[in-house]
């Protein structure tokens, strides 16, 4: 017994004295940014486990598809592309520092990331500090932009919380609306506080504001009497698919069947395992991708995603990803960017060259410009889920 | 004015019906929760703090048993009950039974470590993606006023279900031999081994009891809020045990008071004062009923032997 535990302590000791040097040897082996392989280093970072993890997985799968297609196409301007891709777990903390650190480490010259708002903004400073290009697919928040070298491919909150209002109000959708929102998350309490102001002034009655916070985010019984006794027609959901998804249940249960509106968080809903679609029929969200959609690229790009991914449909986060990557090629070939520059001066490029006439036509809107605060200018579409799939209203 | 005063005492009667059985549907699973703590601690005379994340592995293996192999919901439920049983069990011989000398802390922090360990490996086999779980309870709902009041099968059965541990548990103990050598191990554990009493097997019935309610706990939880992830009985596992605190840890149906109390004082606060304060407000009244009376609103006074 005792030399087995002698023996376990001393292996212990091993691994860890191990590990040690394997990360010296791993930091001296990158030299700022730079690649040694030849290839332009693109490091993404998203959410692969936990709550949040279909939105960082489907932005690992289509990045990484983009990448692929890029480099058979024979890479950019003949330069091969690489993207390297960490878990931050959608932590607005540590989790989402230590992936952007990890990301340096493996010698990321452009950032594509990260996929949700709070780890976002956990990073952007960082990016700022090194002078790393940062696109992100889907953090949506205001904030996210404040500084001059992070763009995004999505919207920013207040334009998704005014859209999602002003459809409400020009399609006659309701006038009685109730919100259930996360108001301990950036993203969901951006888009409540745009859209609460847009309905006013489109003339929409808000009959119920509820909340709930990421401590208690199970029962939402209190939140869905409110709303059933003050008479929604309809409860607006700016909030992830997960909670969506009981809420919907528990709607269910305490009959209460008012029209859902939700906005790109909700998308996703129908790729949790065993989630009984025909609760979601008729829920209504505002994302600017959808499946079925019937242009060339939409379906080209779904096909080699399927192909790919066995079978699984890419949502709107894989579209914003894949365009990120293509926009993020674009500059590249527009700038002419080699391999052996620094993060830093690919950056100073970059920047520039993004809000200055350049212009794409992606899965995700058509002529997409940018400004020099680094939001993106394209249309809102509203989807419906009918037949337990997304479809374009 | 008075037509109008009227309508609205209705609606704020209605609603205020609505939250108190929303709160007492909450209760009633945070009740069997608090009945495997409860009991684990009167008997055993430690906190299992893994019994949420055994409550979360029931979940997992009532999911597994009907999404995945199309069990019926029956053999599913009887299948979690044994899985979990078989779980408490290994956990006490592996993790607690080599303590049984060490201090309280030694044993509590063994016990965080366990949770961990389960959330971890739920996350290896299970994957990151929540799953939706399928209603085990086949009872039909009860609609009052017109539809304007639901009562679910679900809180029915929670309330059912909760009664009949309660009743079964308290004949168990006070009227069975098994049941009094738990009683008499709870007391002294030395004098009951002098009087003959198999210690370590009398704790393991108890972990093998306390994890069986955990996977009925399990059942009744992801019925009522469907959705299932590697840290799904975490929150709900800690409000138990708050409960199991106020009604007087050790005590059975003070558990199941503390239980109901603790899910209507959630829900109320989370309707009338605000979603931010409710979880804060449950820990509150935790702190009044300690001040006030320290071993809760069931717990008996110990004196310890000096």
């Amino acid at each position: 017994m005792k030399i087995a535990k002698k023996f376990m302590a001393l292996s212990l000791a091993a691994v860890m004295a191990g590990s040690c040097l394997t990360a010296c040897g791993d930091s001296s082996s990158s030299k700022d940014g730079g690649s040694s392989d030849g290839t332009i280093v693109i490091g993404g970072s998203g959410p692969l486990t936990g709550g949040a993890a279909q939105y960082g997985v489907g932005v690992k799968n289509a990045a990484q598809l983009a990448v692929d297609e890029i480099n058979e196409a024979g890479g950019v301007n003949g330069v091969k592309l690489k993207l390297v891709f960490e878990d931050d777990e959608a932590d607005p903390g540590d989790k989402a520092v230590n992936a952007y650190n990890a990301l340096k480490d493996k010698g990321m010259q452009v950032m594509l990331g990260t996929v949700t708002t709070g780890s976002c903004l956990a990073v952007i400073d960082k990016t700022k500090q090194d002078n790393i290009f940062q696109i992100t697919p889907s953090a949506s928040a205001q904030d996210v932009i404040k500084n001059d070298n992070t763009f995004q491919v999505c919207f920013t909150d207040p334009n998704q919380g005014k859209a999602s209002a002003d459809y409400i109000a020009e399609n006659n959708v309701a006038k009685k609306i109730a919100i259930i929102y996360d108001n301990s998350d950036a993203y969901s309490s951006g888009i409540y506080n745009t859209f609460k102001s847009e309905a006013a002034e489109k003339g929409l009655e808000i009959v119920a504001e509820q909340s709930f916070t990421k401590d208690s985010k199970t029962d939402f019984s209190a939140q869905i009497t409110a709303a059933k006794s003050a008479g929604a027609e309809l409860l607006f959901l700016p909030i992830y698919y997960q909670e969506a998804s009981l809420i919907l249940a528990q709607c269910k249960s305490a009959d209460f069947s008012p029209k859902f509106f939700g906005c790109d968080g909700l998308d996703g809903i129908l790729g949790v395992e065993n989630f009984d679609k025909s609760l979601a029929e008729g829920v209504m969200l505002l994302t600017p991708f959808a499946a079925d959609a019937s242009d060339d690229a939409t379906q080209k790009f779904v096909k080699a995603y399927k192909e790919k991914y066995n079978n699984e449909i890419p949502n709107q986060f894989a579209a914003d990803a894949y365009d990120g990557v293509k926009i993020i090629a674009k500059l590249i070939e527009k700038e002419g960017i080699k391999a052996d520059m620094s993060a830093s001066d690919i950056c100073d490029k970059l920047k520039k060259a993004i809000s200055d006439g350049f212009s794409y036509d992606g899965l995700t809107g058509q002529g997409m410009t940018w400004s020099a605060e680094g939001a993106v200018s394209k249309n809102p579409k509203a989807v419906v889920i009918k037949d337990g799939n997304y479809s374009a209203l | 004015m008075i037509k109008y005063i009227l309508s609205y005492g209705r609606m704020f009667c209605m609603a205020f019906l609505d939250y108190l059985i929303n709160g007492i549907s909450l209760g009633s699973i945070y009740a069997v929760i608090a009945l495997g703590y409860t009991l684990v601690y009167g008997i055993a005379k430690m906190l299992n703090f893994a019994h949420g994340d055994v409550i979360m592995v029931g979940g997992y293996a009532v999911f597994t048993a009907m999404v995945t192999w199309g069990w019926s919901s029956w053999l599913a439920m009887l299948f979690a009950i044994v899985v979990c049983t078989v779980l408490g069990i290994t956990i006490e011989k592996v993790a607690y039974k080599p303590l049984r000398k060490a201090s309280s802390l030694s044993v509590l922090i063994t016990a965080i470590g366990v949770s961990y360990f389960l959330q971890n490996m739920a996350l290896l086999i299970f994957k990151e993606k929540p799953k939706v779980f399928t209603s085990v309870v086949n009872i039909p709902k009860i609609s009052l006023f017109d539809g304007k009041i639901v009562i679910k099968g679900e809180t029915t059965a929670a309330i059912l279900v909760s009664i009949v541990i309660v009743v079964g548990l308290s004949l168990f103990i006070n009227h069975t031999q098994k049941g009094r050598a738990m009683l008499a191990v709870s007391e002294d554990k030395d004098a009951a081994q002098l009087m003959g009493i198999n210690v370590n097997s009398t704790i393991s019935l108890t972990f093998a009891i306390g994890s069986g309610l955990a996977a009925v706990a399990g059942m009744l939880l992801c019925s009522s809020y469907p959705t299932l992830t590697n840290t799904t009985g975490a929150m709900p596992g800690i409000k138990a045990f708050v409960a199991a605190v106020f009604g007087g840890i050790g005590s059975i149906p003070g558990a199941m008071i503390g239980g109901i109390l603790i899910g209507v004082i959630e829900i109320l606060g989370r309707a009338y004062i605000s979603p931010q304060l409710a979880d804060a407000m449950v820990f509150a009244v935790l702190i009044l009923v300690l001040m006030i009376k320290p071993t809760g609103i069931l717990g008996k006074k110990v004196n310890e032997k000096v």
